[in-house]
């Protein structure tokens, strides 16, 4: 068994960032602490901020679990933690540029041109088109995980629409009601200037041929969306209108939406829709869920697409692995934010030591997300791993393979008191004129004790993240 | 706004209102069948009730027989009755939810514990909810999220929306509780004048909620004249047909102005508010009572298609 790395105590010692929580959660009596996870729970179901999850059925009213001990970040450890990730969002928008562009990564031989070129997220249809100002990638979520006091892994990019950030925004704003006296003796950086943030960087990528202030319009695929109640949240929380593909229209050069006065014109849009459905005439033609005719719109300056159709070739597993070159190419720095190594089975080499060492890695497709479709090897019978050793030689370019990272742990309430449990990290890192992060993030929490497995669709539940001010 | 948003604003009201006048229903087939039968044979207070919320035909296929039950279960619970308390609720609310950025918390707050309710009293034994106990949580639920909506939401254009389907619901029920009265009358026309018709109009008024109101106002004895003078034309009334035709006028009224423009739905509820205005009980009472109900439950509903035409359905220009 690793040594796990325990975020809050260093032997008995309870490590600086996480002063005062140590008498808060032994003094607090059980019965009292049941009442705070009710009350807790009650708040979540009447806000409504519930989940689905694709493919297993159930309610769609389902709660993630929400866990009452938070994760805590010293003010030192996140200032380097922020540089690493606005370097990392800075390197993969420059790729983006350059991959839709002149290609000169390619051209340098840093990446191989079939990865790039080949790969299923890379979107012709906006070859030799550059969104305002350059970006592509609006709202980077990357996911780390944590394995000493200075040792950060990325685990994945999301270039795409990184999910989650609600939970953020409402973990925070029902820990401070439940626990107002913690926030009144600690320093806790606040987050809820998020929305208003996320709002000036939509503002500040207008298209070209719009004048004024820009109308900006989150595209939702509709109220059976299992992250819907995020996009009307975040609408909310912006002051922007939330709509879907039938409430626009393309007309002219402008894309429009339908109102109770007539059409009225949208300047940016931040869809939360894959690239597919965006527009049936230029992607799949049976969706429904898209405007036809916006992609023509896009690429003549009409509007604005957040996040950039096509950016999803720079948060591809496959691509992953070639980050840190990137930020080297393209900033000219030392990646401050490491790699997990990772083997591509899609290389002989590689293939053969996943395939020799499968108990001790993690297997996962290069498409897949959500936790599904992965080998967790030292978690598995002999029998699944000889199922999975099977899957890979079928098809070894779908899988990539990691070492079992030791992961963090933090506090969580347990049945029996209080024990550690496995974390993870997503920050949310906005790029538009300029690179901002707010002060926390979702931390993804694996309830089950020993699963390193954080998904909410797998049993994870999450804690609110705190930054220690200065 | 949103042409989306404006007609699920519009559509959250008026399923509020309907779940209200399926309740409203409830109550008067209930308390007219504590009547004791002195006239003999033909009973049809729950028929009645079915024809005038106008899911009778549903009603027959799924259960048959007019057992009570059954038709409080329909009424009340029945996921297959569109027009059912529970229906609506979940309606209202599932409307409400897709334009949760146009709701006050309060708002959202009062549809989603509603929807809770519901929930909660489907996994009740029946035996120990009692219809007024019904009755009285949705007068109470729909008080709640009309207040929560008054006192909280923005006057802006979705205020307008949702008034205007509170108004236009309103005005249909009004007409429909009121016509009961014709289908329960229906075959002994005998019974005009006698102790069991005064019985039922008294029910017909305190099923809205009227019956001190209406003492106030009028005083006396309760005649058919008095009653539908104080349902259809009394401007104090709150539920009169005026007075929500009224309401709807006020809120279109306003939208031309905020949007700069009038349209067709204003000249078509200008053309129901004039007439209202202007009739008399004679009126009402040469045309036939029924007729003129059936006539105004159509013109509310034509109403509601030249709005959804002009501002919902996204088509304007």
């Amino acid at each position: 068994m690793p040594d796990y790395f325990n975020e809050m105590f260093d032997g008995s010692n309870v490590r600086m960032p996480y002063r005062g929580l140590d008498d808060w959660s032994t003094e607090m009596p059980l019965e009292l602490r049941n009442l705070k996870q009710s009350e807790a729970e009650a708040l979540f179901r009447r806000i409504g901020i519930t989940f689905a999850v694709y493919g297993e059925g159930g309610s769609p009213d389902r709660l993630i679990p929400f866990d009452m001990f938070p994760r805590v970040f010293g003010a030192e450890e996140w200032r380097r933690l922020e540089a690493g990730i606005k370097q990392r969002a800075r390197a993969l928008n420059a790729f983006l540029v350059d991959v839709y562009g002149r290609g000169e990564i390619v051209k340098a031989g840093r990446i191989p041109a079939k990865l790039v070129y080949c790969n299923e997220a890379y979107e012709t249809a906006v070859v030799g088109f550059t969104p305002p100002k350059g970006v592509y990638s609006q709202i980077v979520g990357i996911d780390l995980v944590r394995t000493g006091p200075d040792e950060f892994f990325v685990l994945e990019d999301n270039c795409r629409t990184p999910s989650g950030v609600s939970y953020m925004l409402e973990n925070r704003e029902i820990m401070m009601r439940m626990f107002p006296h913690l926030f009144q003796a600690l320093r806790v950086a606040p987050v809820e200037n998020y929305p208003a943030l996320l709002k000036r960087t939509f503002a500040s990528l207008a298209p070209a041929k719009c004048e004024g202030e820009p109308r900006i319009a989150i595209l939702t695929p509709g109220h059976f969306n299992s992250a819907y109640y995020e996009h009307s949240f975040l609408a909310d929380m912006m002051g922007v209108e939330l709509v879907e593909g039938k409430d626009l229209f393309v007309e002219g050069e402008y894309c429009w939406m339908r109102t109770t006065e007539g059409p009225k014109r949208v300047d940016v849009i931040y869809r939360r829709l894959d690239d597919d459905f965006i527009d049936p005439l230029c992607f799949r033609p049976d969706s429904m869920l898209g405007v036809p005719g916006l992609m023509n719109v896009y690429r003549s300056g009409g509007v604005n697409i957040c996040s950039a159709p096509g950016a999803g070739v720079a948060d591809d597993k496959a691509i992953y692995t070639y980050v840190p070159d990137m930020v080297r190419f393209y900033l000219g720095e030392e990646p401050m934010l490491n790699n997990v190594p990772t083997w591509q089975c899609a290389r002989e080499d590689d293939c053969k030591y996943v395939l020799d060492n499968l108990p001790d890695l993690v297997v996962k497709e290069v498409h897949g997300s959500g936790g599904y479709g992965m080998l967790v090897g030292p978690k598995s019978s002999k029998e699944q791993i000889a199922a999975f050793a099977d899957k890979i030689r079928a098809d070894p370019d779908n899988y990539i393979a990691q070492p079992t990272l030791a992961l963090s742990t933090v506090p969580t309430f347990v049945d029996e008191g209080v024990a550690p449990r496995h974390v993870d990290l997503r920050p949310y890192c906005l790029v538009g004129e300029t690179v901002e992060l707010v002060p926390g993030g979702l931390t993804r929490v694996a309830l089950t004790e020993g699963s390193l497995v954080v998904n909410s669709s797998q049993g994870g539940g999450v804690k609110d993240t705190w930054v220690m001010a200065e | 706004m949103l042409s989306r948003t404006a007609e699920n604003l519009f559509w959250t009201a008026r399923y509020i209102e309907r779940a209200e006048t399926n309740a409203r229903l409830l109550e008067v087939g209930a308390r007219n069948s504590l009547i004791p039968n002195t006239g003999g044979g033909y009973r049809n207070e729950w028929e009645s009730v079915l024809q005038a919320g106008g899911t009778a035909g549903g009603f027959a296929e799924k259960y048959g027989d007019m057992v009570q039950r059954n038709v409080e279960t329909w009424m009340f619970f029945d996921r297959d009755n569109p027009s059912s308390v529970a229906s609506c609720i979940e309606q209202a609310r599932e409307n409400g939810r897709i334009v949760r950025t146009a709701l006050t918390s309060q708002v959202w707050d009062a549809l989603n514990s509603a929807s809770q309710d519901i929930r909660e009293f489907a996994r009740t034994e029946r035996s120990k909810l009692s219809v007024s106990d019904l009755v009285d949580w949705t007068l109470r639920t729909c008080a709640l999220i009309r207040g929560a909506s008054q006192s909280t939401q923005l006057r802006n254009d979705g205020y307008d929306f949702t008034n205007l389907g509170h108004c236009l619901e309103r005005a249909d029920s009004t007409a429909r509780l009121l016509d009961v009265k014709y289908w329960v009358l229906l075959p002994q026309v005998a019974f005009v004048g006698s102790g069991l018709d005064n019985y039922q109009w008294r029910t017909i008024l305190r099923s809205m909620s009227a019956h001190r109101a209406f003492n106030w106002a009028y005083g006396g004895e309760i005649t058919p004249r008095k009653i539908v003078d104080f349902l259809v034309l009394n401007r104090a009334s709150p539920r009169s047909l005026l007075t929500s035709v009224e309401g709807a006028a006020d809120h279109l009224d306003r939208l031309a102005r905020a949007y700069g423009r009038a349209t067709p739905a204003q000249t078509a509820v200008r053309g129901m508010l004039g007439e209202l205005a202007e009739a008399t009980v004679d009126d009402v009472f040469d045309e036939g009572l029924h007729e003129f109900l059936t006539r105004m439950i159509l013109d509310t509903s034509r109403l509601s298609g030249v709005i959804y035409e002009t501002y919902l359905s996204g088509d304007a220009r």
